[in-house]
């Protein structure tokens, strides 16, 4: 076994992990944020609304995030070229860093799993409860803020806890539009020094290790509010 | 019929309700002054709790007129032929004048007893958390559930569940308590516990209207009983005379099955 370049990538490294957090934590935080209202609107919402965010999470859960993300990518960003005046404007360095795409693309996708786990969660919540903060003068969004959102990710949150992780390792698809994130990082500390496994090790361990602190934060999250199921 | 009486609590004059084709109240009527206590009792699918759920609007009435300490709620009628009230914020107020106890308890499972217990004198009546505790907790020692008041909801038994949903509906500081069978889904053995602390609220004189299936609870603590019969009264009057002389064939049958 050689470790002796470790050293020499280790900062190389760090900037990879970096970048797979970033997109894991805002993915996750701002997804979330997204399914909430999509999930909802699939409860209560108007036909069209309803409509609507049933198709986005048909989309969503239809099709593989690496389509979603070279859809983006390629299809969505090929098109901004084609936008005159576009190319002299600032937004034009936007356009070039694959990372907006993948930030996107990683956003959405959660979103629209959450969404659809979120509407379940939205409709497992007992009527009665519901009822009772109605039955005590809430308003409606009283009623939402304070009994149904709570209660509803009380009960998903075993749930959340598979899904956070499976996100994570869903992050080295951004390696294929090019973005260094841990895996891109290992490969080309491969492809510089041609040592095969031992880059490969590490990585294997830096995701389980991620894997390990996401599953004892959401275990602690569990235990704050006991619950008898 | 005085709607501006201040010694009328609730008044709801020929109430229907259909669901569907299904009508399953026929035009109810009922007057609760202060400090009665109004028992209504009646076979399963009489309408005696579709009743009580339309005086707090969790169920929506198909004609009649309802009002609240001397205030009507303004109603609609709507596209699903039920009326509508033509005020939200209205209702939402009449509501927190009105104590609502469920069968089932439907206490908050996501938060503690206290929490329960305080959360709409916070967040509704906007009174300090400060002073919302303080009323709590002298309400849970009064039912006796001042050590669990940090305790969630599934951690207890059905008789204290159903004491914390009493406690949480009286922090509001209703002027009328409305309970739904509030041991209908209890053990037997908790029943008892529950009946205790409606009867000690009953002696206060404190305004009840009590759906209920404990007949001999009913007699004791009652002012008034009606006897619902397939969405009409049948039969009211003090309790005397609707369990020991009751005029209608039905509810002497009623009441001699079950005792």
């Amino acid at each position: 076994m050689r470790w002796d370049w470790l050293p020499t990538y280790f900062p190389f490294l760090v900037h990879g992990l970096l970048v797979t957090l970033l997109i894991l934590v805002f993915s996750v935080v701002v997804g979330f944020i997204l399914a909430v209202p999509i999930g909802l609107a699939q409860v209560t919402g108007s036909l069209a609304t309803r409509s609507f965010a049933k198709a986005f999470c048909n989309y969503i859960r239809g099709t593989p995030l690496l389509t979603q993300i070279w859809l983006l990518y390629y299809g969505v960003g090929s098109l901004f070229p084609l936008i005159p005046g576009l190319r002299e404007n600032f937004m034009w360095l936007i356009r070039l860093d694959a990372i907006y795409y993948v930030l996107l693309a990683f956003t959405l996708s959660f979103a629209g799993y959450e969404a659809e786990i979120m509407r379940g969660a939205f409709l497992s919540v007992p009527r009665g409860e519901l009822e009772a903060a109605r039955a005590f003068g809430m308003s409606p969004w009283k009623v939402t803020s304070r009994v149904w959102f709570p209660r509803a990710v009380l009960q998903v949150l075993p749930t959340l806890t598979g899904e956070v992780i499976g996100q994570l390792k869903s992050t080295p698809l951004a390696f294929t539009v090019p973005v260094m994130d841990l895996m891109g990082a290992t490969s080309k500390i491969r492809q510089d020094t041609y040592i095969i496994y031992e880059p490969l090790i590490f990585l294997a361990l830096i995701y389980m290790v991620l894997t390990f602190i996401i599953t004892r934060a959401f275990g602690y999250l569990e235990r704050l509010i006991p619950t008898r199921r | 019929m005085a709607t501006n009486n201040a010694q009328t609590a609730v008044v709801v004059d020929d109430l229907h309700k259909s669901f569907g084709p299904l009508e399953v109240l026929k035009g109810v009527s009922l007057i609760a002054k202060q400090g009665d206590v109004v028992s209504m009792i009646g076979s399963s699918g009489s309408g005696k709790s579709t009743f009580l759920r339309c005086i707090n609007f969790l169920e929506l009435p198909s004609r009649g007129r309802i009002v609240v300490t001397g205030e009507e709620i303004s109603l609609k009628p709507g596209a699903d032929g039920n009326m509508h009230p033509s005020d939200r914020r209205q209702v939402e107020r009449i509501r927190t004048k009105l104590g609502m106890v469920f069968q089932s308890f439907n206490l908050w499972q996501h938060m503690t007893v206290l929490q329960n217990v305080i959360e709409a004198p916070v967040h509704v009546l906007k009174l300090s958390k400060k002073e919302a505790t303080e009323r709590g907790e002298a309400l849970l020692h009064k039912v006796g559930l001042f050590e669990k008041r940090d305790q969630y909801p599934a951690f207890l038994s059905g008789g204290q569940q159903q004491r914390a949903a009493i406690a949480r509906a009286l922090c509001m500081e209703p002027k009328v308590m409305l309970f739904d069978e509030p041991t209908s889904a209890l053990d037997p053995e908790l029943v008892g516990e529950v009946l205790k602390v409606i009867r000690d609220l009953a002696e206060e004189g404190r305004t009840m209207i009590l759906v209920t299936h404990e007949m001999k609870f009913a007699r004791d603590v009652s002012s008034h009983v009606m006897y619902l019969h397939k969405g009409i009264v049948e039969e009211e009057g003090p309790p005397k005379q609707v369990f020991g002389s009751p005029n209608s064939e039905r509810c002497k049958q009623f009441v001699s099955s079950i005792h």
